[in-house]
Parts: C-alpha cells; structure tokens; sequence
C-alpha cells in the first residue's frame, strides 16, 4: 500500500514535472531551429541528436557506472545492420524499425553486459575492443547476409503527405532523430535520480560498499550494459537512416574512440555534456577540413591537416578544459553566482546534483 | 578551327551537330551553373586505404580543368571542381555527398571514386536527379539505366576487361593451367565473371580472394602455388598486386601474372614494392607481367594526347608523379568537357543528361568508343592488352578488342584521333 502510493507519488514527483518542461521546451526550440535552416544544416542536425543518443547512453555507462566501453561503435552497427535487414524486403514504419533495433541491440547488450560485469579497468576496455574490431568482420564474412565491404543500402523514410510535397526528407529525418535524443535523455535523466541511478553511482564510487549497503553490483553494472546498449542501438539504427548505407567500414574501432572521445570532451558523467560532445564531433572535422583547404598546401600535407587539426584542438581543449565543456560551463556559472552573491542551488536545497560533473568530490 | 571557335564564342560554331541553342548569352540555368561558372563535385579517397595512387586522379583533373579555364572554358564558363575526401569510408562518402548536393550546390557529382563508396550514394543522386557522371569504377552497377537514370560510367566494365584478359589468356597463353587472384566485392567477382566466360568455370585451378582491410595474402599465394597455377589473374587495387607479387616472391612461385588495369599501374607499383620490401625489391618483380590499357600509354611520348596531357601535368602538377593515376584524371576531365561543350550553352540537369545519352562524344584520348545511349551509360567499351618488360616499359600487344557484357568479343576498327589544337573540345 505504502509502496503503491510511493510508485504513485514518483510518477508526478517534481523530478519528472521539471524534466518533462524542460524536454518540451527542447523540442519546441528544435522543432522551431530546424525549421529555420537550410536542408544541409538540418542533415548535420541529425548528426548531432544521432550521436547525443549513443553518448548519452556511453555516458550512463562510462561516466555513471564506470565501466569503460570501447565497443559502442560495434553496438550501433547491431543497431544499423537490424534495420537495414528490416528494410531489405520490408516497408515498415519507423516507430517499429526503431523499436526492433533497439531490442535487438540490448540483447547483445545482455550477453556482453554478463561478461563485462566480470571485467575491471584495462581488461574490460580490451572486451569491448574485441568487439569493436572483430564484429565489423563478421559482415565481410557472411556477405550474403550483410552485403560485404558494400554493405546494404536503407530506402530513406519519406515525409507524411501531410507536410506537403516540398518538405525537405532531410527536415523529417531530423524531426524523427531529435525526438529521439528528447526522449532518450529525458529516460536518462529520469533513470538518474532513481533509486537505480543512485545504485549506478554508488557502484562506480565503490563496489565494496555498494555490495554492503545491499546494492547487487553485478546486476546493476549488467543493467547499465543492457540500457548503455540499447542507446547505441538507437543511434545505430537512425545511423543506417542518417547515411543511406550500412558498410562496415562505417562501424570501425575510430567510431567507438570518437564516442569515447565526445563524452569526455563533453564532460564525463553529465547528460548535458554527451549532447555538447556530439556537436563537437559533428561541427569540428567540418571547420578543420574547411580550414586546411583554405590554405592552399601541397596535396600531401593537405589531405592529412583536417585530422592532424582536429587532434590538435582535441588535446588543447582536454589540457584546458579537463572537466570538459559542461565542466567549464557549470564553474563559469558558479562563479558568477558568488559574484552576484547567490548562492549555488538555491533552487534545490541540500540535494547534491549528481549530474554537475564539478559538484562530484 | 578549334581556336577560332573559341576566340569567336558568340559564332555559332558546331551547331550542324547540335540540336540543342548554343547562341545567346549564358544563364543560371541549373543549380551549380552561373552565368560564369559551372560548379562539380567529388568524393575521393584522398586518404586511407586506396589514397596511394588514387589521391592522384582529382588533383589531375582540376589541373585539366585550370587549363580549360586559362584557354576560355566551356561558353565561357570557368569549370569549379570541388573535390573532397572520404577516405574509401562509404559512410563518409555518403555524408559528404549531401554536403556537396545540398550545400555547395553542385551541377553533377563528377569521378566519384569506389565502387563500395559510390554505390552508397547512387541511389540518392538519382532521386534528387543529380547527373552522376563518370564514376571513377569499372563495376557494371553503373550501367542500368531504369534503376540509376543520371549515372554513367567511364572506364570500360571489369567484365569486358576479364574477357579480354580471358581471350588473351586462351591464345596467347593456352594450355597452362590458371588462378585466379581478386578482391572480394563487385570489382573482382565482375572481372571473374568475364574470365569465366572465355576460359570456362570448370577449368581453373584455384580461385583466391582477398578483402582489403587484411594485407595477409600468404595463404592465398601458396594455395595458387599448390594448385600448381602457371598462370594468375589478379583482380587487385594497387597495394594487393605488390602484396601478392611480394608473397609469391618470398615463397619462390613464378608464375605468369596478368593483372587488371586498376592494380597495373607501373610508377605506382614501383614505389609500392620498394616501400613494401623496404628497398630490397623494386620494379623488376613487374617484367612479363600482363595487363590491358583503354589509354595510350604513359611512356608513349609520341602519341599526341599524351604531348597533351604531360605538358598540362609539368604546367599545374608538376609536384605529383606522371603516372596513369594522373592521366585517368585528366582523361575523364577531357571526356566531362566534351559532354559540356555537346549539351549547348545553357543546360539543365535533365538536358545533359539526355544530351550525353544523344551526343555520341568522341573517344577523345580513348582506344576504344564510348558506349552512351539512352539504354546504355557503359563508358569505353574496350581495351587493349599490354606487356611489361624486365626494364619496366609498356607496350601494347595486338588490336583494341570491344564488347559488352554478354555480348561476343569483336576487334575495334576505328582508328585513334587526335585532340584539337588547343587541347579543349
């Protein structure tokens, strides 16, 4: 009964009321933004919210439960390969593409997330490269399934008639791909200042006393495994929509290193930093390509300088933003608030917020 | 006469060949064409796997098209080409593409290289009805004109090169028990297919692949060893063929190698299996190597296109080696001038297309005649075979052979042209 009224009291708790105002509220200015822009800016959109799916699932993972993955980028091609079989000789609606790939994701997630639970530090980053490396392979392998170095190319998804014969795919695809960032962090978020949240947490500060104070950490490092999955098959799966083929060239270890690469630019541990982490690894190759063409450099050095820029400004930020942009932006705050002689989290007095990445001792 | 039509752009020159309204003034009369300037895209590997060699061909054609922009363009009209790199990633390719048609705007996609990279964006190009022209591949994908109505290809199809190959190999080399060597996606099982068809499936010794993401071929080479082959075909991009001759060196297997266009390329070749063997090996791995060329050849100084095109190299690239990369590139940028310079002077998207489809281009510095048609968008439809020499020189052995993909194989008639006097169509 006390329980009842409890689960009852969580549905509308202040928590969920405040995260679902400010989901809304991301969604009409996305909604309003992408409606703005051209039909290209509203593809790199996509982009973004593809790739702030899966970090926000890393960071669950990483940042909150403290295991290391380097195997996400292999989870999103579970995620793009069950969708670009679904849609082999199929047509099917979006909504049960997505759905499909995310479950079948998380089942891989459940088989990877036991055995990872049994792995610490150093060897469960070695696990999950394995996976990042050898799953790729299976594609060249079995080509008659997975359609070899050429992989297998996805129909896009046309916009409702509703919408009118002009309204760019790009446009839908980006709608389609921002309600799913919306409602996978709003999930996240929500997911964090639960009871299982909390067990995440304490895990990653210390099994031993997770383990005393009744938390079964195996089983909750597996859920995180299995929730961490299931965000990478999302984003997979949208990926295969985003790019219009599915090539195993497109899934290789450098795209589990850039996830890994986003959260941490991004600001470990914060929600809000998987999302800048992803602009970043949208917005950036794209200035440094456009900077080392304006240079007029023999086509040797040429052709490598956006990457080597790209390393460059990766090591600089990590050196001067350690806490990564979220880090950054919340001491910014901090500090003008002293200045102005508020004082920090006055709004919400005596809870410590687990997702300011500064607030973490 | 070439010279005066250009000098004189505003008289009418060439319209008795021309349906189409070259008089008049020049129009913003598709995306990518100003009044000034026509716009072009690429996606190239300018880095990754493929980047030896292929990183070459884009800067080559822009070289081509700096000096068609020196010498008065196509009506005027200055060519922009705006290449960029995807590193043989066909994710890239795909992304990169969007940036090109709906961002920079292009008129066409121009030599996308990659046949895995290509076929991820064709289906794409042709629903937003962007020309699609000249794919840097020999896959016979390119060819199907309901299901990709704006792509066309340019060199000729790896089956119509197996075929040739095969027939050679039957003649000139008959009785000798043969392998096969070939990259596992379209490009190789295409040159198997055309090999089958003249030496027939059931007689080949040994059948060996490779996928380019392992640079291990020792097992494949000494199967072909143990197979007792005399004769490898290989179906190689340029750093396999240097593998497999390197692996086959090592294990002291010496049989008569005969290699597809692609993966032949003697400068490039050279500098791999120096790099690869660290200096221990060089060129000499290639004598009596075979191959085939739907182009002069490189060291064929006396040819007329390659007068050409090696002067337009030493003006603009002089950085990058004169090799077949760097011809390809400034071939296919003759060939895209050509198809600009038929479609009148002020096209749209459509209207080229029909245009390249009607034109029946020239073959310019090709051996062999192109194939376009409103149901055909095969480029060259022929090669020659060519041998290498223990010194590493080229040359070409007996008559452009044509054909198509089922069709029989037939000896080429017409005889080789040359460019106009000012080097632009």
């Amino acid at each position: 009964m006390v329980a009842a009224q409890l689960r009852l009291s969580r549905l509308v708790s202040p928590t969920l009321s405040r995260h679902l105002l400010l989901a809304l509220g991301a969604a009409v200015l996305l909604l309003l933004l992408s409606a703005q822009i051209g039909a290209y800016d509203d593809y790199q959109l996509t982009a973004v919210a593809i790739f702030a799916v899966a970090t926000a699932g890393l960071t669950l993972l990483t940042g909150l439960n403290g295991q290391l993955s380097l195997g996400h980028g292999a989870l999103m091609a579970v995620g793009a390969y069950t969708t670009s079989l679904l849609l082999k000789d199929h047509q099917l609606a979006v909504v049960v593409v997505l759905l499909v790939s995310v479950l079948s994701t998380g089942l891989i997630g459940i088989v990877f997330g036991y055995a990872a639970a049994r792995l610490r530090g150093p060897y469960l980053a070695g696990a999950t490269l394995t996976l990042a490396v050898a799953l790729p392979q299976v594609a060249t392998r079995y080509k008659n399934i997975f359609g070899g170095e050429e992989g297998l190319t996805v129909t896009p998804t046309a916009p409702p008639a509703w919408l009118g014969a002009d309204f760019p795919p790009e446009r839908w695809l980006a709608w389609i791909a921002l309600a799913a960032a919306v409602v996978t962090i709003l999930l996240l978020a929500n997911l964090l200042r639960s009871s299982a949240g909390r067990a995440f947490k304490a895990v990653r500060d210390n099994e031993a006393a997770a383990a005393l104070a009744g938390i079964d950490v195996a089983r909750t490092q597996v859920l995180a495994f299995v929730i961490s999955a299931s965000c990478a098959g999302l984003a997979g799966a949208l990926f295969a929509y985003w790019s219009g083929v599915t090539a195993p060239a497109g899934f290789s270890l450098s795209l589990s290193l850039q996830l890994v690469t986003a959260i941490v630019i991004g600001g470990l541990g914060s929600l809000a930093g998987a999302v800048w982490g992803s602009v970043v690894l949208v917005f950036v190759p794209a200035l440094t390509s456009g900077m080392a063409s304006s240079l007029n450099l023999p086509s040797s050095i040429a052709n490598n300088l956006p990457l080597a820029i790209y390393g460059a400004i990766l090591v600089i930020a990590m050196l001067m933003v350690p806490y990564g942009i979220q880090g950054a932006l919340t001491r910014i705050l901090k500090i003008g608030r002293t200045r102005w002689g508020r004082s920090p989290a006055s709004g919400n007095k005596g809870v410590v917020d687990w997702d300011d990445p500064a607030a973490d001792p | 006469m070439a010279v005066g039509c250009v000098v004189g752009l505003l008289a009418a020159c060439g319209n008795s060949t021309s349906s189409t309204n070259n008089s008049g003034t020049n129009t913003a009369s598709a995306p990518g064409i100003t009044a000034t300037t026509i716009t072009i895209g690429s996606t190239q590997p300018l880095t990754g796997p493929a980047a030896p060699g292929y990183s070459e061909i884009a800067p080559a054609s822009n070289a081509y098209f700096q000096y068609l922009n020196a010498h008065g363009g196509i009506f005027g009209r200055k060519i922009t080409y705006n290449y960029v790199d995807d590193g043989y990633n066909p994710t890239i390719t795909a992304s990169q593409t969007r940036k090109l048609v709906l961002q920079d705007k292009v008129f066409a996609i121009f030599s996308a290289l990659g046949t895995p990279t290509h076929l991820a964006v064709a289906d794409y190009l042709n629903t937003e009805k962007v020309p699609d022209l000249f794919v840097s591949s020999g896959c016979n994908c390119w060819n199907d004109v309901s299901k990709y109505p704006n792509t066309f290809g340019w060199q000729p199809d790896y089956t119509i090169e197996g075929k040739v190959l095969g027939q050679y190999i039957k003649q000139s080399l008959s009785g000798k028990k043969v392998g096969y060597f070939f990259q596992n996606d379209e490009f190789g099982l295409d040159g198997v297919k055309g090999l089958d068809d003249q030496l027939g499936a059931s007689s080949i010794a040994s059948r060996q692949n490779y996928v380019p993401t392992n640079t291990n071929v020792g097992p494949q080479i000494a199967a072909l060893q143990a197979s007792g082959a005399q004769v490898v075909v290989s179906f190689t991009i340029p750093a396999f063929t240097a593998l497999a001759l390197l692996t086959a060196a090592k294990l002291g297997y010496h049989p008569t190698w005969v290699v597809s266009n692609v993966g032949s390329d003697v400068p490039t070749l050279t500098g791999l299996l120096t790099t690869f063997s660290k200096g221990a090996v060089g060129g000499q791995l290639l004598g009596g190597l075979v191959t085939d060329t739907y182009l002069p050849l490189i060291s064929d100084s006396s040819n007329p296109w390659i007068k050409l095109f090696k002067g337009i190299h030493d003006q603009y690239i002089s950085s990058l080696p004169w090799d077949g990369n760097v011809l390809y590139g400034m071939a296919d940028a003759y060939t895209l001038a050509q198809a600009f310079k038929a479609a009148g002077r002020n096209p749209t998207r459509s209207s080229f297309v029909k245009s390249l489809e009607s034109a029946k281009l020239s073959n310019g510095p090709g051996l062999a005649p192109f194939g376009y048609s409103s149901t055909n968008h095969l480029g060259y439809l022929g090669v020659q075979v060519a041998t290498i020499g223990a010194d590493g020189t080229e040359t070409t052995a007996g008559p452009v052979f044509t054909s198509s993909d089922s069709g029989p194989i037939s000896q080429y008639g017409g005889s080789a042209s040359s460019p106009p006097a000012n080097g632009i169509p």
